[in-house]
């Protein structure tokens, strides 16, 4: 299992991953908002999406479990 | 003279604003989000409204709250700053419909500078020089390739009714162009509202020079000199310098007489700017786009010239004389801003936090707009604008030296910011030299 984490304070804009997606390593699991700029988060190993813990809109402070990678 | 003003904005510019109007005696009013209740301007100017939330579509950007705040508080007046609704002409007209002076330009320029396919029409007819480009809205990836065929590659994507490097891309060949064009087109409906693509051709190897114009209540157009604003990340200005040490006498006269044409073509009124791209090694220049607002890096050309330009803005929006003599504007010495951003001086990424630590320079020559001080939180609700650190000298060498004093003397902890990426900058060969261009980050940070 690997946990993705937020790098910094951000609003989640949109969710690109649902639970249960299989991804690669380096695709875009949520794309955050912060300062009018948009960060993709990503995934660093290939796997199963086990679990989403954001939606959009949520506001995720640094540190923050964005997704878990099974 | 206006009695009063609202100041349609936050941070840095909203207390640059409030300072100049104390100065002459205006009454200021603040409008702020809930983000922003402790930040320094709030409490600087005479009164201050709640206007929402922290999101900007619920505060800054509602017109209508806006308007509230102004006519409950008898504002006589609206300045916009830069960013958010200043360069809105419905707010303009809806401003001037609650019989409020709005403090810029008349809407229908507005209008027709913000729609980046019309104003280059428009400058063409006026004889300013444009690059090879769209004249009408380009509507799929289809009609983007074969225009860009017509133009020639490389060629830069952009929001027709875009700003601020948001969206803005580069091709160099048709599947490029039809990414860049897809992000274009999904960032311009989601930023501005308008899914309106522009293409042109992409000036490489270039510098991106703008020339300051005041529109006189009188009617006249004047150049007030150029700021050279190559330092970029991801389109966006990072530092910029006055005079440019790309453009030679000859051709800033020619780009100065170009940006007066380009202002009277618009019959402007206010504090505009034109924003060129140069070409130094063949001493030509392109159009670019006009701002119709009062532009983030104004403090540079008003320490080479001594005017201060919101002093000008509320003077010609009161139908005033400026209060220099526009014959006889001579600049002299040299003047650098470097805009600190809450971000990581490596890969320039956002890092809000709450600032523990501030402690600004001062000295001879050195100027700081500073939106914030210690104790304040910087949201990720709006840019990563911190402060702007100015350093003014009378030559070039003597402006930098400054500067470099002044980003060792700056301090702020809580946030990372970019200033260690500053002082690497005022250290770099490349940007001593002078000789430069927009591509100057990314060589430093391959």
């Amino acid at each position: 299992m690997a946990e993705v984490r937020a790098e910094m304070v951000a609003n989640v804009w949109k969710v690109v991953a649902a639970e249960g997606d299989h991804v690669d390593d380096g695709d875009t699991l949520v794309i955050l908002e912060s300062m009018k700029m948009e960060i993709p988060v990503l995934a660093e190993e290939s796997g199963t999406v086990a679990k989403m813990h954001v939606s959009e809109g949520d506001v995720v402070q640094e540190g923050d479990l964005i997704a878990v990678i099974g | 003279m206006l009695e009063s003003v609202l100041v349609a904005n936050r941070g840095e510019i909203a207390r640059r604003v409030i300072r100049t109007a104390s100065r002459m005696g205006i009454r200021s009013v603040a409008v702020y989000s809930d983000a922003d209740a402790d930040l320094p301007y709030v409490g600087e100017a005479d009164e201050a409204v709640r206007i929402g939330p922290a999101q900007p579509a619920q505060s800054y950007l509602d017109a209508t709250a806006v308007i509230e705040a102004a006519t409950r508080t008898g504002a006589a007046s609206v300045h916009p700053g830069y960013g958010f609704l200043a360069e809105n002409a419905d707010f303009a007209r809806k401003v001037i419909a609650a019989g409020l002076i709005w403090v810029g330009p008349d809407p229908a320029a507005i209008e027709q500078m913000g729609d980046k396919i019309r104003a280059r029409n428009l400058m063409e007819q006026a004889g300013v020089p444009v690059s090879p480009g769209s004249r009408e809205p380009v509507t799929d990836a289809v009609a983007a390739v074969a225009e860009a065929a017509r133009i020639g590659y490389p060629v830069m994507v952009k929001a027709a009714g875009g700003g601020g490097g948001i969206g803005m891309g580069v091709a160099a060949d048709d599947q490029a162009l039809r990414a860049a064009f897809e992000t274009a087109r999904s960032r311009a409906e989601r930023f501005f509202g308008s899914p309106e693509i522009l293409i042109e051709r992409y000036v490489e190897r270039a510098r991106h020079v703008e020339v300051q114009i005041l529109g006189l209540a009188d009617g006249t157009v004047v150049a007030l000199g150029e700021r050279d604003c190559s330092v970029q990340r991801r389109h966006q200005k990072v530092a910029e310098e006055t005079p440019s040490p790309g453009v030679s006498g000859e051709l800033r006269a020619r780009m100065l007489a170009a940006a007066v044409r380009a202002g009277e073509a618009v019959g402007y009124r206010g504090a505009g700017t034109v924003e060129c791209l140069v070409d130094s090694d063949a001493g030509t220049f392109v159009f670019l786009e006009m701002n119709t607002r009062l532009q983030v890096e104004h403090p540079v050309t008003e320490l080479v010239t001594g005017i201060d330009l919101v002093e000008q803005q509320f003077l010609i929006a009161s139908g005033a004389r400026v209060s220099f003599d526009p014959q006889a504007v001579v600049p002299s010495g040299h003047a650098i801003e470097l805009r600190v951003y809450a971000e990581d001086p490596v890969r320039f990424l956002p890092r809000p936090g709450t600032i523990t630590g501030w402690s600004e320079p001062s000295g001879e020559g050195v100027r700081v707009d500073a939106g914030y001080t210690a104790g304040n939180t910087v949201t990720p609700f709006y840019d990563p604008l911190l402060a702007k650190l100015c350093a003014y000298g009378g030559s070039r060498d003597e402006a930098l030296a400054r500067a470099r004093d002044a980003v060792a003397a700056f301090t702020v902890t809580g946030p990372k910011t970019n200033l260690p990426f500053h002082a690497e900058l005022l250290d770099s060969a490349e940007f001593v030299s002078g000789d430069y261009d927009t591509s100057l980050i990314s060589k430093l940070r391959p």
